[in-house]
């Protein structure tokens, strides 16, 4: 197990102050939550991962969603059981959706 | 429109189960009431600890209610998850809910946290009974693909009602455990027609285990919960002593079928063999009275 932090300076403050979490911890899954960090300017990433020595392929995921989203005031924490990158990404851009939208989903 | 619950996240199938936008989450994930043991053997934990809680509506009248996701540790009852549990149940006793409904899936403990797991679920099973004491209802959901197992198992049958689909499989011991303990021609695990004939909806269905079969589908479940609300069966010596004698006879009636086809025929069930083909309500339809 490994437990990784990223921060990126972001632009975008989500309108809703929502919660959202997406996900399971299952295999090749993991579960991502979205809460907000007031006046953080920032999107801050923190990870917990079941596979060991990948830390720099996260950071390019994320940068990746960083600069789709370019999200601030946002603190995401993610648990991972072994997802490949390609879930990641979709994951965080499921979260990201659902932050957007209104609607409570589960 | 048919929503699969076994294709279903915990999550969903409590949203999709209660009202629209009733459900209020108790110790939701941003609480993080998290499994203290699994960080130490380096597995990732989960920020609900793998099961979801909190009150909601079921046509208007309030409920309790409860949801494992399997994809967690198997549904794993932990020492976190099981206080969850053991929590709603003791907050019915306060609120006097229409019902508690549990949506199990769940494999048993979760071998990680070893005696804090084994403990968690003995008290999981004294509050579900003291709930049943103060005459709440506890209705059972099982329809998820990893099925209702090992202490989950046990927990389920001391509810007042069972809901299953044919996905659905309650136990005690798992195939795996069986063919590891009695040898694998006993019982073939890798055999799933035979894992679901033995264990699955329909067979608990025929037995009488299970008071419910439903279709795999969300809206199914939510009608069959509605049926339950508010009526609890009596927890009395009389009521153990009755079931006691029904599994005695089981064991004198069935005791020698090598496979639960011979059981159902055995039952009266016609033409037994296409049990396994049929959808919920035409079994329903073709359980003989009395069984």
């Amino acid at each position: 197990m490994e437990k990784l932090r990223f921060e990126f300076k972001g632009q975008h403050v989500p309108a809703s102050n929502a919660v959202v979490l997406v996900g399971v911890v299952g295999s090749g899954n993991l579960e991502v939550l979205v809460e907000p960090k007031p006046a953080s300017g920032a999107c801050a990433f923190d990870i917990t991962t079941s596979a060991r020595g990948f830390g720099s392929i996260w950071e390019a995921v994320l940068r990746d969603f960083h600069d789709r989203h370019g999200l601030a005031d946002v603190a995401v924490s993610i648990n991972d059981m072994g997802a490949t990158p390609a879930v990641v990404s979709l994951r965080l851009d499921q979260a990201a959706a659902q932050l957007g939208s209104t609607g409570a989903k589960p | 429109m048919n929503r699969s619950f076994a294709e279903s996240t915990a999550r969903e199938r409590v949203h999709y189960l209660l009202d629209p936008g009733s459900f209020s989450e108790i110790l939701g994930p941003a609480d993080r009431v998290m499994s203290p043991h699994l960080a130490q053997l380096g597995v990732p934990a989960s920020f609900d600890d793998g099961v979801v809680i909190g009150r909601g509506r079921l046509e208007g009248r309030p409920v309790l209610i409860a949801a494992q996701e399997g994809e967690f540790m198997g549904g794993g009852v932990g020492e976190v998850h099981g206080a969850k549990l053991v929590g709603l149940f003791k907050l019915a006793l306060a609120t006097r809910p229409a019902a508690v409904l549990i949506l199990a899936e769940s494999g048993g403990v979760r071998l990680h946290e070893a005696n804090a797991g084994l403990i968690a679920v003995s008290e999981v099973m004294r509050a579900l009974l003291d709930a049943r004491h103060a005459g709440i209802p506890v209705v059972m959901l099982i329809g998820g693909s990893n099925g209702c197992f090992g202490g989950m198992g046990l927990v389920a049958r001391c509810a007042d009602h069972v809901v299953m689909s044919d996905i659905g499989r309650l136990a005690m011991s798992g195939p795996e455990v069986i063919e590891s303990s009695h040898g694998v021609e006993e019982f073939d695990s890798k055999d799933r027609a035979l894992v679901w004939r033995t264990t699955g909806g329909k067979h608990r269905y025929l037995l009488g285990d299970c008071d419910t079969l439903v279709d795999d589908d969300i809206v199914a479940f939510r009608g069959a919960a509605t049926q339950a609300l508010g009526s609890a069966h009596p927890l009395s010596v009389e009521a153990l002593e009755r079931e006691h004698a029904l599994l005695a006879a089981r064991v004198d009636r069935f005791g020698d079928c090598t496979d639960a086809v011979e059981v159902w025929a055995r039952m009266g069930v016609s033409d037994a063999a296409r049990v396994v083909d049929l959808d919920a309500s035409a079994l329903r339809d073709l359980k003989p009275v009395g069984d």
